[in-house]
C-alpha cells in the first residue's frame, strides 16, 4: 500500500477520488479550499472527466452535487462552516429527498476563527437535517471516512455530513490509500417521485428519513470510527469526538489512559457504547471542538441525571478550540507552559498588499465621502475587508457574504443617504446581485463599488465566476448604464476616481461604479508562469 | 527520537518549505510525520506558524503542547518571540536577527535582541545577510534550516539530500545555491554544538 503525506483537506479529496467520485463541486472558503483545489489538480480527474470547476456560491454548488447524485453518480460537495448557512435550504432538504448516488457534504469548522467572522459547529446542522455525520480523528481516518461515507449515502440514499475542522483540514500526515473503484453508470432514482417534495411525498418521505434514523444510530454502534476503549478507572469515562482524540492520548506518553473512553467519528451517537459508558463511570468528560453538542445532549435540560463534565460546565472552556493542554487540565493533570513571550511583543495583522487595488479604491472612496457624517460605508467579506484596519479605516460592516450592498439599502431606506457598499467581484456574484436587483427595483440611493480585482483573492487566487461580466449583470438587472462607471483604481487617476464617486454619491438612485485592477499578486504568479512556460 | 519544533515567521518568509524539507528526510528514515498549519488571513503580511512533529513513534497530536517544543526555528527575530510559551525548559531558540518590519509599531531591535539573549539555548544570525553571501537573498529560510540542523538529531546528509530532491525539478543551479545556504547556516552553527 501506499502511502502519502496529505493534509486533511488532500486526504478527503484523495479519498473522492479513490471512491469513485464523478464531480466536486464547491465555493472556496478557509479552511476548505484545498480539498477542491486537489481534484482540479489531479491528473487522475482530469483523465476521469471529474468534474471540479468552482461554483457561484454554496447554494449553486449543493443543489449541482444534489443533481449528480440524482443521476445515480458519486458527489461532493466542500465548503467552510458559514457556507453551510448559504446552502442550508438545499441541504436540509437533501435529506427529506435522499440520495441516489452517493453523496456527501464536507463543511469545515473553524473553531478560534483563525479566519472566519463565527465558530459555529456543523454538527448542529447535521442533526437539524438528522443526516449522518462524519468526523476523522487523522488524515487516515478522513480519507477513509469517503468511501464509507459513499457507500453508506447508497445504502441509506442518504446524504451525509462530514464535519472537519481547521486543526484536521490543515494538519499534514501519512495516508495509506486504495486502489481507485470506478466511477458508478447513470441511473435515475427507481422512484421517479423522489426528488419531488409535494407535501403529500414530503410527508411520506420524511417519515422514512424518521425511521432510517434509528437505523443511524445501530450503524453508528457498529462503525469502525466509533469505538470503546476499557479502563480500569471508573470514576470517569471520557467521550472523545473528532480530532480530540488526539489530545487525550497526548496526555498519556504510553497511550494508556486509565478511564475508559467512547472515541467518536460517526454520529449519531453509538448508544450501546454510551450506555455502557454510562454504566460504568460515576462522570462522563466530554472533550468535543466546537459546540458543546454532545455534552449537552448527555447532560439533558435539567441535568439531574449523570453528572457531565466539560465545556457547559467549565472544565473545558467555552469557546475556542482545544488543545492537549487544555485537556491536561479537564484530566487533572499539570499544565505545562514555557517561558512567557515578553512584554514588548506586539501583534502582526495582516494587511493589504503594497500595490493592491484595494488601497486606491479606498482612499478615494475616503475622499470623495469627506464632508459627510462618518459610518456610511458597509462593507463585506474579503481581503478589502482589511480596509478595516489602520491606516484605512474605511468601513463600517462585514456581516457575511452579500450584506453589504443589502445592508446599505436598508439604512438608505432608513434615511442614511448617501450610503455606500463595498463588496467584492467573487462576492458579487456569491449573493450580491439579488441584494442589487431588491435596490433597483425600490429605487433606492445607493452607491455601490464593486472592487474588481478580476480574481477570488481572499483564499487563495481562484478564478472569480463574475469575471468580464459584472457591467452586464448590472444592465441586465436594471442599473442604468449611465450609472454604472469604470474606474482603474490607480494612484494617477486619483483625483478623476474622487470626482466620480462624489458624481455618484450626488445621484438618488442606485449607482454602481467598479473599479477594476488585477489583484497584484494574481498578477505576480499569471506573469511567472508566463515566464517559466516560454 | 521525537523532535517537536515550532516553525515562525511573517508570510512569504518561506516556513513551509523548511517543514517540507525537515518532512522528506524523516520521512526517507521512516518516522512519523504531524504536521500543522495555519493559512488565510495570516498570509498577507501577518505571522505564519506551523506545528512539526517527527518522531520514531507514532504521534498523538497535531498541536505541540505548550512548554514541550525542542526547538522554535524563526526566519524572524519579534516572531522567534512569541511562540516562547511552546518551549521546553531545555528547548533552542533558532533564530534571524534581521527583522522583517511590516508593522508601526514594531519593537525596538535591541531589546528584541536582549530577549532572545535571555532564553538559556538559542543560536542568532543574520540570515540574510549570509544569503545574499550564499547568491540570493531568498534562500535566508534555509541558513536558518542550517542553522538549525545540529539539534534535529538526524544526519546532516539527510537534509542535503531533502534539499537535492525538494529543488531537483528547479535545475543544479538552484539545488547548489540552497545546499550553500544550509552550509553557511550549519558553519555558524558549529559553535554551538
Ligand atoms: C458563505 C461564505 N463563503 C465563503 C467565504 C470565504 N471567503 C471569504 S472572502 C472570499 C472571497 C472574496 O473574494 P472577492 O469578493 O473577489 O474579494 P477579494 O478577496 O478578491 O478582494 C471567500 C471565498 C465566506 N466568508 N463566507
Ligand atoms: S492578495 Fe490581491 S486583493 Fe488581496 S490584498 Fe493582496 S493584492 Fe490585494
Amino acid at each position: 500500500m501506499q502511502k502519502l503525506l496529505l493534509l486533511g483537506d488532500e486526504a478527503i479529496a484523495q479519498g473522492a477520488l479513490d471512491a469513485g467520485l464523478s464531480g466536486i463541486y464547491a465555493y472556496p472558503g478557509t479552511p476548505s479550499t484545498e480539498i477542491t483545489e486537489f481534484v482540479q489538480n489531479s491528473k487522475y480527474a482530469q483523465e476521469h472527466h471529474i468534474h471540479s470547476t468552482w461554483s457561484a456560491n454554496e447554494k449553486t454548488a449543493m443543489e449541482a452535487a444534489l443533481g449528480m447524485s440524482y443521476t445515480g453518480k458519486r458527489a461532493m460537495v466542500c465548503m467552510k462552516h458559514v457556507g453551510l448557512n448559504v446552502a442550508a435550504d438545499s441541504f436540509i432538504n437533501s435529506a427529506i429527498t435522499g440520495a441516489n448516488g452517493g453523496l456527501i457534504v464536507v463543511a469545515a469548522d473553524d473553531p478560534s476563527m483563525h479566519s472566519s467572522q463565527n465558530e459555529q459547529d456543523s454538527r448542529v446542522y447535521g442533526k437539524f437535517a438528522l443526516v449522518p455525520i462524519l468526523e476523522p480523528a487523522n488524515q487516515q481516518e478522513a480519507y477513509d471516512m469517503v468511501r464509507y461515507g459513499f457507500d453508506f449515502s447508497e445504502k441509506y440514499h442518504i446524504p451525509l455530513l462530514l464535519r472537519i475542522t481547521t486543526r484536521m483540514a490543515h494538519s499534514r500526515s501519512g495516508v495509506e490509500i486504495r486502489p481507485p473503484r470506478v466511477q458508478n453508470e447513470i441511473h435515475v432514482p427507481e422512484d421517479l417521485r423522489q426528488y419531488v417534495l409535494l407535501p403529500a411525498i414530503a410527508k411520506k418521505k420524511y417519515k422514512n428519513l424518521l425511521k432510517d434514523h434509528s437505523s443511524f444510530a445501530e450503524e453508528s454502534d457498529q462503525s469502525p470510527f466509533n469505538f470503546y476503549i476499557n479502563g480500569a478507572d471508573k470514576s470517569r469515562g471520557i467521550v472523545a469526538c473528532g480530532l480530540t482524540y488526539n489530545y487525550l492520548l497526548e496526555n498519556y506518553p504510553d497511550r494508556h489512559v486509565p478511564h475508559p473512553i467512547v472515541k467518536i467519528g460517526q454520529y449519531p451517537l453509538p448508544r450501546k457504547m454510551i450506555e455502557k459508558l454510562a454504566d460504568e463511570c460515576s462522570e462522563i468528560l466530554v472533550i468535543e471542538d466546537g459546540y458543546p453538542v454532545i455534552e449537552e445532549l448527555l447532560k439533558g435540560y435539567l441535568g439531574r441525571g449523570l453528572k457531565i463534565r466539560g465545556r457547559l460546565d467549565g472544565i473545558l472552556p467555552r469557546d475556542g478550540e482545544l488543545n492537549p493542554n487544555l485537556v491536561a487540565v479537564a484530566l487533572g493533570k499539570p499544565d505545562t507552559t514555557g517561558i512567557p513571550a515578553p512584554d514588548l511583543m506586539v501583534g502582526r495583522p495582516p494587511s493589504l498588499c503594497n500595490g493592491c487595488p484595494h488601497i486606491d479604491s479606498y482612499l478615494g472612496i475616503t475622499e470623495a465621502l469627506n464632508g459627510f457624517s462618518k459610518g456610511r460605508v458597509f462593507a463585506d467579506i474579503g481581503c478589502y475587508t482589511l480596509g478595516a484596519l489602520k491606516p484605512y479605516e474605511a468601513i463600517n460592516s462585514c456581516v457575511d457574504m452579500g450584506a453589504s450592498i443589502t445592508m446599505a439599502k436598508g439604512a438608505a431606506d432608513a434615511g442614511l443617504v448617501p450610503a455606500v457598499a463595498v463588496i467584492g467581484d467573487s462576492t458579487f456574484t456569491h449573493s450580491g446581485i439579488t441584494g442589487l436587483l431588491d435596490a433597483v427595483n425600490d429605487k433606492s440611493p445607493i452607491t455601490v463599488l464593486i472592487l474588481d480585482n478580476e480574481i477570488t483573492a481572499m483564499t487563495g487566487g481562484q478564478t472569480s465566476p463574475g469575471t468580464g461580466k459584472l457591467e452586464d449583470i448590472c444592465k441586465g438587472i436594471g442599473v442604468e448604464e449611465a450609472h454604472i462607471r469604470i474606474l482603474k483604481p490607480l494612484k494617477k487617476y486619483h483625483g478623476e476616481n474622487v470626482r466620480i464617486m462624489k458624481e455618484e454619491l450626488d445621484y438618488h438612485g442606485v449607482s454602481v461604479i467598479i473599479p477594476r485592477r488585477e489583484c497584484v499578486v494574481a498578477l505576480d504568479k499569471r506573469m511567472r508562469e508566463k515566464f517559466k512556460n516560454k | 527520537m521525537k523532535k517537536d519544533i515550532i516553525l515562525a515567521g511573517v508570510g512569504g518568509q518561506g516556513i513551509i518549505s523548511i517543514a517540507a524539507i525537515i518532512g522528506y528526510a524523516a520521512l526517507e528514515q521512516g518516522m512519523y510525520l504531524k504536521q500543522s498549519e495555519i493559512h488565510g488571513m495570516s498570509q498577507r503580511g501577518g505571522d505564519v506558524m506551523s506545528n512539526l512533529r517527527i518522531s520514531h513513534d507514532e504521534i498523538a497530536s497535531d498541536l505541540i503542547p505548550f512548554g514541550q517544543a525542542d526547538m522554535i526555528i524563526s526566519i524572524e527575530p519579534l516572531e522567534s518571540l512569541r511562540y516562547l510559551p511552546y518551549l521546553s525548559p531545555t528547548g533552542w531558540v533558532i533564530t534571524n536577527t534581521q527583522p522583517f518590519n511590516n508593522i508601526p509599531n514594531y519593537p525596538d531591535m535591541d531589546l528584541i535582541k536582549a530577549e532572545i539573549g535571555k532564553v538559556p539555548h538559542h543560536v542568532a544570525l543574520d540570515a540574510d545577510a549570509a544569503a545574499k553571501e550564499a547568491g540570493s537573498p531568498k534562500v535566508a529560510n534555509i541558513v536558518i534550516l542550517g542553522a538549525a540542523s545540529p539539534f534535529l538529531g538526524m544526519a546532516y546528509e539527510k537534509l542535503e539530500d531533502a534539499i537535492r530532491f525538494t529543488f531537483g525539478k528547479k535545475g543544479e543551479s538552484v539545488v547548489a545555491l540552497n545546499l550553500k545556504a544550509l552550509q553557511a547556516g550549519r558553519n555558524f552553527a558549529a559553535q554551538y554544538i
